[in-house]
């Protein structure tokens, strides 16, 4: 669904991504690991379409997303939630939820998703009139990830959705996770904590220095213990 | 009787540069950039008040209709011919464009029109008044005090209850997660640009109004005046640059009073003392943002 190829990203003199490929099919569960700095939050701007590549290929669907728009590729059916959530503060829960379905133009089926959102975060309906910046951390995290629902997208990109959040918060976001990757959401998800994201995801890459030191499926990597010598640096 | 008529006459020129103030910061919001071509959508459309006021026989209410559109366009043209260009490059290249935009288009004037004031056909109505309860009222501030209230109400409603103004605040709060929802950033841009000279070429016809004359640089005013009011009132906001705008007019109406006959010249000094002063008291301006810390928990 999903494959990039070789990418390469710089910001300015310093090469962030250098030579990242990787896959996501439909149905997976797909997380990126790696310590601060690594290039996954990079990766994730540049398939979004925030960050330029400098060489290297992404295509979607058939589809090349090289130089193409962030509008555009959310049309083309990927939608991101960022670190840090990026919810507008200024705007109500409802309006926030009203942009992310900006790319969809049927009003019953609006509703209909309003309905499927309050079944799904129970805690947007009773702030639903409040504005984003009141909520709390775990909240304002269910909004952005049910922002990014109402545009339907076929591939959900998730940017660290632990992070900053109290241990039960943590929870109930994996488990969060799982409920939409049941649901049949294609999800790619970009994570610090590392045991949990082992236990759900179906494929896990290990980003390190700007490339890919590591993949496979979570139970491999387990057993190898491959994993810690990246973390603490014994692979070199 | 004199202080009411004071008040209609301070409430007036709130109005107007509570107008002016709005204009300014619908795209600052959205591009962080103050945009100093802003005056000229002004003078524009004074010029079009005068061009086709003076050359054609329209009945003023078309006259007026023609100025606001002309603004529109040249608001909109500018966007496309100069700020889409800029606009990804940095934030000085925007605002060196936004003097370039604004010195063409004062030069175009004084090459194609005339360096020197040109008079303004005015329908009646701005130089009558009325009698409201013992009170002589210009009727251009009644006029004044209507139309910038509708414009208020009508910009209300489209910022809280169209998508479109949801995309507008959205856009000014955080840009680029507006763009990852699929909003189009040119149509946001755009539409702000297009807002903003729908207003400028309302505030023209009272700007105007008041002298019934245009020149070349007749919008250094506004845009002055616009400045001042989104830095006192706030730039974080719409309401802020409303209050600002609002308290603008109220003071600089109020020194024009209160000073003694031989000061009133220096009556723009003493207006920048009290912005000073606000500005000491208040750095963030009169209207705060809200939220813009997100809470832990």
């Amino acid at each position: 669904m999903l494959s990039v190829e070789n990418l390469h990203v710089r910001y300015g003199a310093i090469t962030a991504l250098r030579g990242i490929s990787l896959e996501v099919r439909q149905g997976e569960l797909v997380a990126l690991l790696g310590v601060n700095g690594a290039g996954k939050s990079t990766t994730l701007s540049a398939i979004a379409g925030t960050v330029k590549a400098v060489s290297g290929s992404i295509v979607f669907q058939g589809k090349s997303l090289v130089g193409k728009s962030p509008e555009a590729i959310l049309r083309l059916g990927i939608a991101v939630v960022p670190e840090g959530r990026d919810i507008f503060a200024s705007l109500t829960v409802e309006e926030n939820l009203r942009l992310g379905a900006f790319s969809r133009h049927d009003r019953s089926e609006y509703r209909k998703d309003i309905q499927e959102t309050f079944k799904l975060f129970p805690i947007l309906q009773e702030r639903f009139h409040q504005s984003g910046g009141t909520l709390s951390g775990g909240e304002q995290q269910q909004l952005a990830i049910a922002r990014s629902l109402m545009a339907h997208p076929t591939l959900l990109m998730l940017d660290e959705p632990s992070l900053g959040l109290a241990p039960t918060l943590v929870t109930q976001i994996f488990s969060l996770i799982v409920t939409l990757r049941k649901r049949g959401s294609t999800i790619l998800l970009v994570e610090q904590n590392v045991q949990r994201t082992l236990d759900v995801a179906d494929r896990v890459y290990l980003l390190n220095t700007g490339k890919i030191e590591l993949q496979g499926e979570p139970a491999q990597l387990k057993a190898e213990g491959a994993i810690k010598d990246v973390y603490l640096g014994k692979n070199k | 009787m004199v202080i009411y008529e004071f008040l209609i006459n301070a409430i007036s020129l709130g109005c107007l540069y509570a107008l002016m103030a709005l204009g300014l910061v619908i795209i600052y919001g959205i591009l962080k950039m103050v945009n100093f071509a802003y005056g000229e959508l002004i003078m524009f459309a004074g010029y079009m008040l005068y061009l086709v006021g003076s050359f054609t026989n329209l009945p003023w209410i078309l006259v007026a209709l023609a100025a606001v559109l002309g603004a529109v366009i040249v608001s909109y043209l500018t966007e496309i011919v100069a700020f889409r260009q800029v606009r990804t490059k940095s934030l000085t290249a925007l605002l060196i464009t936004s003097f370039a935009v604004s010195t063409l288009l004062q030069n175009a004037a004084l090459l194609t029109i005339s360096p020197r004031a040109k008079a303004v056909i005015l329908p009646p109505i701005f130089s009558t008044t009325v009698s409201v309860f013992g009170l002589n009222i210009a009727m251009r501030h009644i006029l004044t005090i209507g139309v910038s209230i509708a414009m208020f109400i009508g910009l209300t409603l489209l910022f809280r209850y169209t998508v479109l103004g949801i995309a507008l605040r959205a856009a000014a709060d955080n840009f680029r997660m507006t763009r990852m929802l699929g909003v189009p950033a040119d149509l946001v841009i755009s539409s702000a640009f297009i807002l903003s000279g729908m207003i400028a070429g309302v505030c023209a016809l009272f700007w105007i109004g008041r002298t019934a004359s245009v020149t070349p640089t007749i919008g250094l005013g506004p845009l002055l005046i616009a400045f001042i009011a989104t830095v006192i009132g706030g730039m974080s906001s719409l309401l802020g640059a409303a209050v600002g705008g609002f308290a603008y007019g109220l003071i600089f109406t109020m020194i024009g009073v209160l000073l003694p006959q031989v000061l009133l010249d220096y009556r723009e000094a003493f207006m920048f003392l009290i912005v000073m002063l606000i500005l000491i008291f208040r750095p963030e301006g009169l209207v705060r943002a809200k939220h813009t810390q997100e809470r832990v928990g």
